[in-house]
Protein backbone atom coordinates (compact mmCIF):
# COMPACT_ATOMS: atom_id res chain seq x y z
CA UNK A 1 0.00 0.00 0.00
CA UNK A 2 1.50 3.25 -1.06
CA UNK A 3 -0.33 4.97 1.49
CA UNK A 4 1.35 3.67 4.19
CA UNK A 5 5.10 4.00 3.07
CA UNK A 6 6.78 5.35 5.68
CA UNK A 7 5.21 3.24 8.69
CA UNK A 8 7.35 3.17 11.52
CA UNK A 9 8.37 -0.04 13.05
CA UNK A 10 5.77 -0.46 15.89
CA UNK A 11 2.93 1.09 14.06
CA UNK A 12 1.47 -2.92 13.21
CA UNK A 13 -2.36 -1.99 13.12
CA UNK A 14 -3.71 -3.97 9.55
CA UNK A 15 -0.51 -6.15 9.19
CA UNK A 16 -0.48 -9.59 9.32
CA UNK A 17 -0.53 -11.39 12.75
CA UNK A 18 -0.25 -14.37 14.41
CA UNK A 19 -2.30 -15.91 16.84
CA UNK A 20 -2.94 -13.57 20.08
CA UNK A 21 -1.32 -16.01 23.14
CA UNK A 22 -4.29 -15.96 26.00
CA UNK A 23 -2.23 -16.94 28.73
CA UNK A 24 -2.24 -15.27 31.76
CA UNK A 25 1.07 -13.70 32.73
CA UNK A 26 2.45 -13.76 36.17
CA UNK A 27 5.18 -10.81 37.44
CA UNK A 28 8.27 -10.75 38.78
CA UNK A 29 8.60 -8.49 42.06
CA UNK A 30 10.69 -6.04 39.94
CA UNK A 31 8.59 -5.90 37.44
CA UNK A 32 5.65 -4.79 39.59
CA UNK A 33 8.65 -2.56 40.98
CA UNK A 34 8.70 -0.91 37.28
CA UNK A 35 5.40 -0.68 37.25
CA UNK A 36 4.89 1.03 40.18
CA UNK A 37 7.64 3.65 39.40
CA UNK A 38 6.01 4.72 36.40
CA UNK A 39 3.05 5.57 38.37
CA UNK A 40 5.04 7.97 40.63
CA UNK A 41 7.16 9.24 37.31
CA UNK A 42 3.56 10.40 36.14
CA UNK A 43 3.23 11.88 39.99
CA UNK A 44 5.76 13.42 40.38
CA UNK A 45 5.86 15.36 37.59
CA UNK A 46 8.96 13.52 35.01
CA UNK A 47 7.25 12.58 32.38
CA UNK A 48 3.91 11.19 30.86
CA UNK A 49 2.86 7.96 29.27
CA UNK A 50 3.45 10.04 26.10
CA UNK A 51 7.09 9.94 26.64
CA UNK A 52 7.32 6.35 27.78
CA UNK A 53 6.06 5.39 24.36
CA UNK A 54 8.21 8.00 22.65
CA UNK A 55 10.77 5.98 24.14
CA UNK A 56 9.99 2.49 23.39
CA UNK A 57 9.03 3.12 20.04
CA UNK A 58 12.88 4.89 19.59
CA UNK A 59 14.56 1.65 20.51
CA UNK A 60 13.04 -0.04 17.25
CA UNK A 61 12.14 -3.17 16.82
CA UNK A 62 15.67 -5.14 18.08
CA UNK A 63 14.92 -4.12 21.29
CA UNK A 64 11.12 -5.59 21.37
CA UNK A 65 12.51 -8.98 19.58
CA UNK A 66 15.14 -9.19 22.01
CA UNK A 67 14.03 -7.54 25.45
CA UNK A 68 10.83 -8.53 27.94
CA UNK A 69 8.05 -6.22 28.50
CA UNK A 70 9.35 -4.68 31.39
CA UNK A 71 13.28 -4.93 30.42
CA UNK A 72 11.80 -2.09 27.69
CA UNK A 73 9.80 -0.16 30.10
CA UNK A 74 13.24 0.66 32.49
CA UNK A 75 15.01 1.46 29.45
CA UNK A 76 12.52 3.82 28.67
CA UNK A 77 11.87 5.29 32.06
CA UNK A 78 15.57 5.51 32.87
CA UNK A 79 15.89 7.35 29.12
CA UNK A 80 13.11 9.80 30.52
CA UNK A 81 14.20 10.36 33.73
CA UNK A 82 17.76 11.50 32.74
CA UNK A 83 16.03 13.66 29.95
CA UNK A 84 14.36 15.36 32.30
CA UNK A 85 17.04 15.77 35.41
CA UNK A 86 16.21 13.32 37.67
CA UNK A 87 19.81 12.21 38.34
CA UNK A 88 22.83 12.12 36.16
CA UNK A 89 24.63 9.22 34.00
CA UNK A 90 27.53 9.71 36.94
CA UNK A 91 24.92 8.99 39.59
CA UNK A 92 23.49 6.51 37.73
CA UNK A 93 26.17 4.59 37.12
CA UNK A 94 27.83 4.71 40.59
CA UNK A 95 24.43 3.90 42.06
CA UNK A 96 24.53 0.95 39.68
CA UNK A 97 28.13 -0.20 40.70
CA UNK A 98 27.14 -0.03 44.52
CA UNK A 99 23.80 -2.44 43.95
CA UNK A 100 25.97 -5.04 42.24
CA UNK A 101 28.95 -5.08 45.09
CA UNK A 102 25.89 -6.35 47.32
CA UNK A 103 25.78 -9.69 45.25
CA UNK A 104 24.32 -11.46 42.23
CA UNK A 105 20.99 -11.87 42.58
CA UNK A 106 17.91 -9.84 43.10
CA UNK A 107 17.22 -10.84 46.36
CA UNK A 108 21.38 -9.63 47.37
CA UNK A 109 20.53 -6.59 46.22
CA UNK A 110 17.91 -5.91 48.18
CA UNK A 111 19.43 -5.78 51.81
CA UNK A 112 21.24 -2.34 51.70
CA UNK A 113 25.01 -3.35 53.12
CA UNK A 114 23.98 -2.33 57.19
CA UNK A 115 21.05 -4.52 56.83
CA UNK B 1 -25.39 16.58 8.61
CA UNK B 2 -22.63 14.15 8.59
CA UNK B 3 -18.64 15.61 8.85
CA UNK B 4 -16.55 14.46 6.29
CA UNK B 5 -12.87 14.14 7.26
CA UNK B 6 -9.85 12.85 5.72
CA UNK B 7 -6.79 11.82 7.89
CA UNK B 8 -3.80 13.76 6.61
CA UNK B 9 -1.32 11.24 4.74
CA UNK B 10 1.73 12.67 6.44
CA UNK B 11 4.54 10.50 7.93
CA UNK B 12 6.37 11.88 10.20
CA UNK B 13 9.49 10.25 11.99
CA UNK B 14 8.52 10.56 15.40
CA UNK B 15 5.69 10.07 18.44
CA UNK B 16 2.42 10.29 16.60
CA UNK B 17 -0.90 8.48 17.78
CA UNK B 18 -2.32 8.41 14.38
CA UNK B 19 -2.19 4.90 13.22
CA UNK B 20 -0.72 4.47 9.84
CA UNK B 21 -3.50 2.60 8.22
CA UNK B 22 -6.02 5.58 9.22
CA UNK B 23 -3.84 7.83 6.85
CA UNK B 24 -5.53 8.93 3.82
CA UNK B 25 -8.91 7.60 4.59
CA UNK B 26 -11.65 9.27 4.68
CA UNK B 27 -14.39 8.92 7.84
CA UNK B 28 -17.59 10.76 9.48
CA UNK B 29 -17.00 12.56 12.76
CA UNK B 30 -19.20 10.16 15.11
CA UNK B 31 -18.68 13.17 17.95
CA UNK B 32 -16.18 15.50 19.04
CA UNK B 33 -14.27 13.96 22.73
CA UNK B 34 -12.89 17.22 23.94
CA UNK B 35 -9.42 19.14 24.04
CA UNK B 36 -7.02 17.08 25.38
CA UNK B 37 -3.09 18.26 25.17
CA UNK B 38 -1.17 17.08 22.25
CA UNK B 39 0.48 13.61 22.97
CA UNK B 40 3.22 14.66 20.15
CA UNK B 41 4.48 17.52 22.56
CA UNK B 42 3.86 15.72 25.73
CA UNK B 43 6.24 12.76 24.09
CA UNK B 44 8.95 15.27 24.22
CA UNK B 45 8.39 17.00 27.59
CA UNK B 46 7.29 20.06 25.78
CA UNK B 47 4.94 22.55 26.06
CA UNK B 48 1.70 21.35 25.15
CA UNK B 49 -1.18 22.79 23.13
CA UNK B 50 -4.52 21.49 23.51
CA UNK B 51 -6.06 19.82 20.26
CA UNK B 52 -9.60 19.15 19.88
CA UNK B 53 -9.72 15.36 19.77
CA UNK B 54 -12.83 13.39 17.98
CA UNK B 55 -14.01 9.92 17.22
CA UNK B 56 -14.07 9.06 13.71
CA UNK B 57 -15.90 6.70 11.99
CA UNK B 58 -14.38 4.68 9.10
CA UNK B 59 -16.16 1.92 7.22
CA UNK B 60 -14.34 -1.28 6.49
CA UNK B 61 -14.61 -1.17 2.79
CA UNK B 62 -12.69 2.86 3.47
CA UNK B 63 -9.86 1.27 4.90
CA UNK B 64 -9.45 -2.56 3.25
CA UNK B 65 -11.07 -2.38 -0.07
CA UNK B 66 -12.08 -4.85 -1.45
CA UNK B 67 -10.44 -7.39 1.43
CA UNK B 68 -13.12 -6.00 3.53
CA UNK B 69 -14.71 -9.48 4.92
CA UNK B 70 -17.76 -7.16 6.08
CA UNK B 71 -17.65 -3.85 3.79
CA UNK B 72 -20.44 -2.27 5.98
CA UNK B 73 -19.01 -2.97 9.57
CA UNK B 74 -17.42 0.25 11.15
CA UNK B 75 -14.14 1.02 12.86
CA UNK B 76 -13.88 3.83 15.45
CA UNK B 77 -10.68 5.53 16.03
CA UNK B 78 -9.89 8.71 18.39
CA UNK B 79 -7.83 11.10 16.31
CA UNK B 80 -6.60 14.77 17.06
CA UNK B 81 -8.10 17.66 15.21
CA UNK B 82 -4.35 18.45 13.54
CA UNK B 83 -4.53 15.28 12.14
CA UNK B 84 -7.36 15.87 10.09
CA UNK B 85 -9.00 17.89 7.03
CA UNK B 86 -12.33 18.44 6.35
CA UNK B 87 -13.69 17.73 2.82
Amino acid sequence: MTDTDGRRWHDMGGQDAGPVCADDHDFALWEKRVDALMVLCGAKGFFTVDGLRRALEDMGEDAFETMSYYERWIAAINQNLIEAGAYTLTELGERMEQIAERGPTYAAAQKAPDA
Amino acid sequence: MPEYVRVKTIMPPGHVRTPAYLRGKTGVIERALGPFSNPEQLAYALPAEKQPLYRVRFTMAELWGTAAEHPTDTLDAEIYGHWLEKI
